[in-house]
């Protein structure tokens, strides 16, 4: 029992400030990428030509854009691209409600935009969610299984994985939804009780991401479940914590639009008040 | 015999003809031989060559550290070795559901992973035939019969976060009789989606055919890359590659710990090992940007340099962090209340390890020899001091401890690695493989060895590209473990094994 309280003392508290404080985040950590079509030069694809995922778009034209759906944030494109028009920077802060909103142009974030009021209504206070992998590489798990860890602590949001799906308000896919997933996530989908969410994490549950064009899976979640539509789309390979995080609380209508802001040193501080 | 078995080096080409061509029965003899004589089955594998399918064996000398290749033409239906060579069963069934080759007289004739024919046409050797409706779970299921016994079915989704699977288990009260594991439902069709690379796409897909080994994957492909090339890698990148191995390994055995801990309810060592492991994977951020290693091993070298001072900072931190897994840890190893839940549960006896092949820590936590380190090392493992920790028990707390030995010796590895880096480039051009060759590779991932067998064909693309988790060989393991136990102990017993569903279901 001394023992577990030293250590206990010495290991002191591990539970990260985000989000009313910091989240700190490795110098080379690549969140949202700035594209700068301007530099684009005519008929230039060294980037498109590099990604392993077709994300690119519009290379070699003013209509350069990534399709953060797609992307898997390797950085391959920014290292192949002579002309210095992308560059990964630090925001985490990736998630969408839309499929179209993922494709990135410019340099200005599109931030996840919260549920209608009914919902948060619902939702904001606890969120019950139940995970399905289907086909993920246990990447995206790991991270969602961080979230509820000391560090990230997901718990303290009133956001909870649960073991049914009758007790959960929606279901998290991961993977790009094997064939031989596919009714299993179509049989936890129908006993989740209405209304319920459905989200997708990382490349492969938005867009198939590295398996996308394979003929056992079918590209994701999108349309994996007749009639029922993706609420909220978090990208990544896999995502940061922190973004599966922000993704959520945004949906909730927790964190909203630009109140916590990336410094140069990539540690997010409140925006100072004006 | 040696003029009939090809010896290469681990990650060394060799023209794809220069592998002796045996007959069936002359193959299956030298397998059988191998096995018998104490060694084992690195891989087994079909490929399609001009309308004839050719098993290729991989038998890895130990001892030599070399590999011995040997192959020959198959045709509908051969013999199955498995009742003289359990370590074989699992292979034979592959080819089956690959190939549609029909292992006369296998015990255990089942799918694997439920995946359509990679070659030739028609019904698989299940009599099944593409597009179909089978997902896993239709499955002859191993039942036992009698007024008490019951049947016990979990999954495919389980309770938590975590990838999806079906366990059957025959019952009597808590008592498990037998526990049949069924997986395939993470099956994305990853060999299949190789072939005729490289391309853009081929390093992702291979990181991403088990996330959790995603360094280890990405190595395993580098390393036979540069042999099908015939490049070397500057002694820099091979530093940073052994690091980032070795980060990976540490990551994955501090966190399991961790899991050990709270699947018993042991809260302290659960709680911190969970945090701690995320200092292993931000050093893996901290050199690559992404916490899982992606992006770092390339073909060639790493695509990115650590500075000397940061190399030397981070080896500082790496000490500091592995001290406080050493506390954290050390409470779960000292408690007696965790220790009467680990001693003695899940036993896997040395012979049926042995047998089944069990390969990384679950094989050296039964005794055997077992770590491509060791055996098939290259540099910078093969200068390293770097121990091979075996232990005889074969049981929950055998497993559990093998890890945290094992980070030990990887912490200490690290930091040394780090405050020594050679000095030069971290990157070599690699040049499109040579056509016409095979390459074979071994890692060992942190859990146990990866291998990548991989042939070009005549334009230099990928004819075919063969990928095995050591979790092929551990499921067995795992039921095997179960036998006799009480079904509340599995979650303790599976966790110690903690084997890849994605990267056995590809
Ligand atoms: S960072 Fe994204 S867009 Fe760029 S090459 Fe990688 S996957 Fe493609
Ligand atoms: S998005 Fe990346 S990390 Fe997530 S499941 Fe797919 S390959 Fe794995």
């Amino acid at each position: 029992m001394i023992s577990i309280l030293r250590t206990r003392l010495r290991l002191g508290s591990q539970t990260i400030a985000y989000p009313d404080g910091p989240a700190r985040f490795p110098e080379r950590f690549r969140g949202r990428p700035a594209l700068d079509a301007a530099r684009c030069k005519a008929g230039c694809a060294e980037c498109a030509a590099v990604c392993p995922t077709e994300a690119v778009g519009g290379a070699g034209t003013s209509d350069l854009s990534i399709d953060l759906g797609r992307c898997l944030f390797c950085g391959l494109c920014q290292e192949a691209c002579p002309e210095g028009a992308i560059a990964f920077g630090r925001d985490y802060r990736l998630a969408a409600r839309t499929r179209e909103e993922l494709v990135a142009r410019g340099d200005v974030p599109l931030l996840a935009q919260a549920l209608g009021a009914e919902m948060q209504r619902v939702f904001g206070r606890s969120l019950k969610l139940r995970q399905v992998s289907a086909a993920g590489c246990n990447g995206c798990e790991a991270e969602l299984n961080a979230t509820g860890n000391v560090q990230f602590d997901l718990g303290r949001f009133g956001v909870q994985f649960v073991a049914s799906p009758r007790h959960a308000d929606g279901v998290v896919v991961t993977g790009p939804v094997s064939e031989n997933m596919l009714t299993g996530l179509r049989k936890t989908w129908e006993a989740t009780p209405a209304p319920r969410l459905l989200i997708a994490v990382g490349a492969c549950a938005i867009s198939g991401g590295p398996f996308a064009g394979s003929p056992v899976c079918r590209d994701g979640a999108v349309g994996a479940i007749d009639g029922v539509p993706v609420d909220l789309f978090i990208p990544g390979c896999p995502p940061h914590p922190v973004t599966i995080l922000d993704g959520l609380l945004r949906l909730l209508g927790r964190v909203q639009g630009n109140d916590l802001r990336l410094t140069g040193t990539g540690i997010v501080a409140a925006e100072p008040a004006r | 015999m040696s003029s009939r078995i090809l010896q290469v080096k681990n990650g060394e080409a060799v023209e794809a003809r220069a592998v002796p061509r045996l007959s069936v029965d002359d193959l299956q003899g030298l397998v059988a031989d191998v096995v018998t004589a104490g060694g084992r089955v690195a891989a087994l594998y079909g490929r399609e060559e001009a309308g004839e399918l050719l098993v290729t064996a991989v038998l890895p000398n130990d001892r030599e550290g070399t590999l011995g290749l040997l192959s020959a033409p198959v045709t509908k239906e051969w013999p199955s070795l498995a009742p003289e060579c359990p370590a074989v069963q699992l292979f034979e069934r592959e080819l089956a559901e690959q190939y549609g080759v029909v292992p006369r007289g296998h015990p255990w004739p089942k799918p694997v992973r439920f995946e359509h024919r990679l070659g030739g046409a028609g019904p698989d050797a299940f009599g099944r035939e593409g597009p179909r409706a089978d997902i896993p779970g239709g499955y002859p299921f191993f039942a036992m019969e009698g007024e008490e016994v019951h049947e016990v079915a979990v999954g495919p989704v389980h309770a938590g976060i975590i990838e999806p699977g079906h366990f059957r288990f025959q019952c009597h009260g808590e008592h498990v009789f037998h526990l049949e594991i069924v997986l395939g439902y993470q099956h994305r069709g990853a060999e299949g989606m190789l072939v005729g690379g490289p391309t853009a796409r081929t390093v992702s897909l291979l990181e991403s055919v088990a996330g959790d080994t995603a360094v280890g994957n990405a190595l395993c492909h580098a390393r036979a890359m540069e042999g099908l090339a015939g490049v070397e890698v500057p002694p820099r990148a091979a530093a940073l590659r052994a690091v980032a191995l070795e980060l990976e390994r540490l990551a994955n055995h501090v966190g399991d710990l961790g899991a050990l801990a709270t699947d018993i309810g042991f809260l302290p060592t659960a709680s911190y090992c969970g945090a701690l492991r995320a200092d292993f994977l931000n050093a893996l951020a901290e050199i690559c940007g992404n916490r899982f290693g992606r992006g770092l091993v390339v073909p060639g070298g790493v695509r990115f340099d650590l500075p000397s001072d940061a190399a030397a900072r981070l080896a500082g931190r790496m000490e500091e962090a592995f001290s406080r897994v050493e506390d954290a840890a050390g409470l779960f190893f000292d408690s007696p209340s965790s220790r009467n839940r680990v001693d003695g549960t899940g036993v896997v006896p040395k012979e049926t390890a042995q047998a089944l092949g069990l390969l990384g820590p679950a094989g050296r936590a039964s005794g055997l020899q077992v770590d491509a380190r060791k055996t098939h090392p290259f540099e910078p493992y093969s200068s390293a001091t770097l121990p091979m920790v075996t232990l005889e028990a074969g049981d929950v707390h055998a497993r559990a401890r093998i890890r945290f030995d094992e980070a030990r010796a990887s912490a200490a590895f690290v930091v040394q690695v780090l405050r020594q880096l050679p000095e030069g480039p971290v990157r070599a051009p690699c040049p499109a493989p040579r056509p016409g060759r095979l390459a074979v590779s071994l890692v060992e991932g942190w859990r146990g060895e990866l291998v990548h067998a991989v042939t070009t064909g005549a334009d230099g693309r990928f004819a075919r590209y063969k990928l095995k988790d050591p979790s092929f060989h551990n499921w067995m393991g795992l039921q095997l473990a179960l036998r006799g136990e009480q079904i509340s102990d599995f979650p303790l017993c599976n966790k110690s094994f903690n084997l890849s569903y994605c990267g056995y279901d590809l």
